[in-house]
């Protein structure tokens, strides 16, 4: 049926086409010949075509638009004659001869053109004249048409400013009255159309109105054209005038097309300094009309306008823009009641836009416009409109932008109450963008209440909500979040050391508060904030008040360190707490706070035994434990012994032999701990190597009883190693000594001093002997027939033999001890 | 010529929020053929950012990463050296010499990549290098005070490698150089 439709008007179009091409041929030849009466016949005759109602807007324009041609020939002949001697005034008369109302009102308008060009009338005679002749033509399509043509032919013959036709009794505003005349007579025909025809078309037409509007359009644009418009003629006349007809005409599409319109074809200067005439317009608009892109792209324009020159600036100042356009929006939004929230917020948004970029020292004022959004969507409860919130997220995101800085957002009172009506995923959205922001710019939040602020804006992100985690694309969303909040926690920070405990103090009550999830995330990066802020507080040169003030602040971080992993156990997160605690201990240690950092390592050691169940974790984390423990100079003999002795015994009794005797053999170490008491460790030294050769045998035997095989000799060679370097320790221990004089190198090299020690009273003829056993022991095994090749154990073998060479032809006291070895 | 990137113990974001700007511009793609990471990134995030600057990465397990399958000890040949790779909380006492030389033996390397101190060390002995990139974000160490990031470039040439050390001091990177010569008679015994 449409395909038909669109058939039939082709077909239409073809047959005026071709009619209105003979008749033009016609005409030429009359043209030609000057014969002024064929002309005008077939002129008419070939016009008769424009008078169809059968083609479409899109279709006619076609026709209309090879008329047109036709007719600046005939202009040009009217013009021609007029110079051999035809009289104008006849012309104008003769052409009236034409039977049909349009085909005469066309060449009317032709010679009208030639005839205000001959100047031998006032050309606002002229201009009346053809615009009250139009009239004739109530058809909206063909009127529409017609007018477009007489907008076209006199828009360079109009009695502007400096044009020729501007004469004592043709001014500006002739020229005015004739353009909003024939506007105002264009829109009435154009809002017609809309009721013309069955009702069920409407759509249709509504879309082929769509199309025409350009043509009713065009009037705004010559006004604003003419050079004589100044401010005060625009402010006076044409703008009331346009904004009767819009606000009067009472259709949407009209009121949409013609404010847009008059916003982008007026200079923003204009549109500054009638503000209130312009924006009264939009309150009467129609419901239905979309208000919030008009007046968006009028505030855009405004911003753009204001940043083109600084000089503009203070007329914004002066006539008040902003809460001209912050009244003017709450007026529309109380005249359209039903307004969707969308809007609401879109107009806001533009708004904040305008005063950011116009006033960016106002603070008030974007608080102001906050708060209105606010007060406006408080009224609606949560959104569920993904657009809205959307736009929300954007209105929120531009001061953000804007300063570059999230203390300013922080100093909005509105803000925080805006995102109150987001949604949670929308708020976590939200929050992303304020942490995004804060770690691109660096900005740093230094004090508690900022910091406070700020946890409070982006709750969603630190607090659990009752929608479960549930899929791996949130798992992994949920993941990325809670970094981003591990990141932030950096940002909060303050160099005085009592302010940053407060601050360690807020977020701490939040991330607790946040449910179990979040803190595998959030408290490791607070436990390491708490552990730097405890160094700054050992800063040396504090007077004894200070001083003791520092150290009672430590203890209470040492205690809210205890809470904050304890925390993680209810996760459950054995494994990274046991990892805090023994982080906290060596804090501890450095402070040289004995009791705390024993119960850290309390702490950590039932971390251990309850909790730690999988193998794998147990190998690391007794080397954590082993490798801290060494370290470890504040514990007395007590609590030395015991920990170490535990500590053994877990080395003793983890599941594989392999890893049993290198955890045995790293224990080792803990007795060459510095030591005020002078507690001879040295027997425990070898007694651990003792005790791992004794596993690595086993290990050897277990190998060899269910594979068969040797097993890896790696074991022995290790081992073998530990031995060695003590010779090494001999020397590293001696050069050291003599070159450094006491201190911490003191301390450092104390251990291995003992270690020297303990050789010298006697015991190296053990060790060598020990280290020869094993070195034969390794070469046996390696040259077992059983014994698979292992490249690895080879070239480790080899590598310690050669060190072995090395350290004996070294020279000195180290050669010497290396002396009976024979490698 | 190849260039070797050698660093670690981000500790992202545990205990920093990202890695320095200056070292971001520095570590572009393109310029890096292999990256020896010590561990501790601690997130993926890290890992991928790690794998933009360049593809061929290799990871020794720290103690706090999140990806727990990375290995404890890793060997790389990289033209006339090979290189081991370890984090280095295995090796009690941590950052000792004479330990980490008795891994270098183990794992029969000419340059051994250890972490954990957060403390850039660079040693020569008769059994070739150990080196220690530090923190390449400065994390807080419980070993090692005032933590300048830093990390390490090796220009692998022939039997020569140049270590350059980037440290970033008061804002400022400073670079150092130590040279290294591998002895013609491989430090790992043939077979």
């Amino acid at each position: 049926m449409i395909a038909d439709g669109i058939e039939d008007e082709e077909k239409w179009l073809s047959a005026a086409s071709a009619g209105l091409q003979q008749n033009a041929f016609y005409m030429h030849r009359a043209l030609d010949s000057n014969n002024l009466k064929d002309a005008l016949k077939y002129s008419a005759q070939m016009l008769s075509e424009l008078r169809t109602s059968r083609l479409s807007p899109h279709k006619y324009y076609v026709l209309y638009m090879r008329a047109f041609d036709e007719l600046r020939k005939l202009e040009i002949f009217f013009y021609e004659e007029t110079k051999r001697g035809c009289s104008i005034i006849e012309l104008y008369e003769l052409v009236q001869h034409a039977g049909n109302i349009l085909p005469r009102l066309y060449l009317l308008c032709t010679a009208g053109s030639v005839y205000i060009k001959s100047k031998e009338a006032p050309a606002k005679d002229i201009l009346k004249d053809l615009v009250e002749m139009c009239r004739g033509i109530q058809h909206p399509l063909r009127g529409l048409f017609l007018r477009s043509y007489l907008s076209q032919v006199s828009r360079d013959k109009l009695p502007d400013i400096g044009s020729e036709y501007e004469g004592d009794d043709d001014t500006v505003m002739d020229a005015v009255d004739f353009v909003l005349q024939n506007f105002t007579e264009m829109n009435k025909l154009w809002v017609r159309m809309r009721y013309q025809g069955p009702a069920r078309e409407k759509d249709r037409r509504e879309k082929e109105r769509s199309e025409l509007r350009d043509l009713v359009g065009k009037n705004l644009h010559v006004l604003s054209q003419i050079e004589g418009v100044d401010l005060d003629m625009y402010r006076d006349t044409v703008l009331p005038r346009v904004l009767e007809q819009v606000v009067n005409c009472k259709d949407e599409l009209a009121q949409y097309y013609l404010m847009d319109c008059i916003i982008q074809v007026f200079p923003d200067e204009f549109h500054l300094q009638t503000l209130d005439v312009l924006l009264g317009a939009f309150p009467q608009l129609q419901p239905s009309v979309d208000i919030k892109t008009v007046l968006s792209s009028l505030m855009e324009r405004l911003s753009n306008y204001a940043a083109s020159s600084g000089e503009v600036l203070p007329q914004f100042l002066q006539v008040d823009a902003f809460s001209k356009l912050n009244n003017a929006i709450g007026k529309v939004i109380e005249a359209q009641a039903d307004m969707p929230v969308l809007a609401v917020v879109t107009l806001y948004s533009s708004l904040l836009t305008f005063t950011l970029h116009v006033h960016p020292d106002r603070l008030d004022y974007a608080d102001q416009v906050l708060g209105s959004c606010f007060n406006k969507l408080s009224g609606v409860g949560k959104l569920d409109d993904s657009q809205a919130t959307k736009q929300i997220v954007a209105l929120l995101s531009a001061p953000l932008d804007k300063y570059n800085n999230v203390m300013t957002a922080l100093k909005l009172s509105n803000y925080p109450r805006v995102m109150e009506c987001l949604d949670i995923e929308t708020n976590k959205v939200m929050a992303k963008i304020i942490i995004q922001n804060i770690m691109k710019n660096s900005t740093y939040i230094s004090n508690g209440d900022k910091v406070e602020a700020l946890f409070g804006l982006i709750r969603g992100l630190i607090k659990d909500t009752d929608d479960a985690v549930c899929n791996e694309d949130d798992e992994e969303e949920f993941k990325e979040d809670q970094n981003a909040v591990a990141r932030l926690i950096y940002m909060l920070h303050h160099d005085d050391p009592e302010e940053m405990f407060k601050i360690i103090t807020i977020v701490q009550k939040h991330i607790l508060a946040g449910g179990v999830k979040r803190l595998p995330f959030t408290v490791p990066p607070l436990v390491f904030t708490a552990l730097k802020l405890i160094r700054a507080l050992q800063n040396g040169d504090a007077s004894k008040a200070e001083e003791a003030a520092a150290a009672a602040t430590r203890k209470k971080i040492f205690q809210l360190l205890n809470q904050l992993i304890e925390a993680l156990s209810n996760v459950p997160a054995p494994e990274l707490a046991l990892r805090l605690y023994l982080q906290c201990a060596e804090a501890a240690n450095d402070s040289d706070l004995e009791p705390v950092a024993c119960e850290f390592f309390t702490q950590a050691y039932i971390l251990y035994e309850e909790e730690i169940s999988d193998s794998r974790e147990q190998v690391t984390a007794l080397q954590l434990i082993i490798g801290t423990l060494q370290r470890m100079h504040v514990f007395g003999v007590e609590n030395r012994d015991t920990l170490t002795h535990k500590a053994t015994g877990y080395s003793a009794k983890l599941l594989k032999k392999p890893d049993q005797c290198r955890a045995v053999y790293s224990c080792s170490h803990l007795f060459w701990a510095d030591d005020q008491d002078g507690v001879r460790d040295g027997e425990r030294v070898l007694l651990c190597l003792k005790r791992a050769l004794k596993i690595a045998n086993a290990a050897q035997q277990m190998a060899n009883a269910t594979r068969g095989s040797g097993g890896s000799v790696i074991l022995f060679i290790e081992i073998l190693n530990k031995y060695v370097s003590s010779f090494t320790f001999v020397e590293y221990c001696t050069v050291r000594f003599s070159y450094e004089n006491q201190g911490s190198i003191m301390t450092r090299c104390g251990s291995k001093f003992r270690y020297l020690y303990f050789f010298e009273k006697g015991n190296t003829q053990i060790t060598v002997n020990t280290i020869q056993d094993l070195m034969e022991l390794i070469t046996t095994e390696m040259r077992s027939d059983n014994a698979a090749t292992d490249p690895a154990a080879e070239a480790f073998f080899a590598n310690t033999l050669r060190y072995i060479q090395f350290q004996k032809q070294k020279g000195g006291a180290v050669s010497e001890k290396y002396e009976p070895v024979k490698a | 010529m190849v260039l070797v990137l050698a660093i670690g113990d981000l500790h992202i974001p545990h205990r920093a929020p990202d890695l320095p700007a200056k070292f971001k511009s520095m570590l572009v793609p393109g310029k890096i053929q292999h990256i020896i990471c010590t561990g501790n990134l601690c997130i993926k995030e890290v890992h991928d950012y790690l794998k933009t600057i360049c593809p061929d990465l290799h990871i020794a397990r720290g103690e706090y990463d999140e990806e727990t399958r990375y290995p404890e000890t890793k060997t790389i040949s990289i033209g006339q050296f090979k290189l081991g790779l370890c984090h280095g909380h295995q090796v009690v006492p941590w950052g000792d010499l004479d330990s980490l030389a008795m891994l270098q033996r183990q794992l029969d390397v000419d340059i051994l990549v250890t972490g954990h101190t957060h403390q850039f060390t660079a040693y020569k002995h008769e059994g070739g290098v150990v080196i220690n990139p530090g923190s390449a974000t400065g994390a807080y160490s419980s070993i090692t005070y005032d933590v300048n990031p830093s990390f390490v470039l090796m220009d692998i040439d022939g039997l020569r490698v140049v270590v350059y050390v980037y440290e970033l001091i008061d804002g400022e990177v400073k670079v150092d150089k130590i040279d290294f010569k591998k002895t013609t008679a491989p430090s790992h015994s043939p077979h």
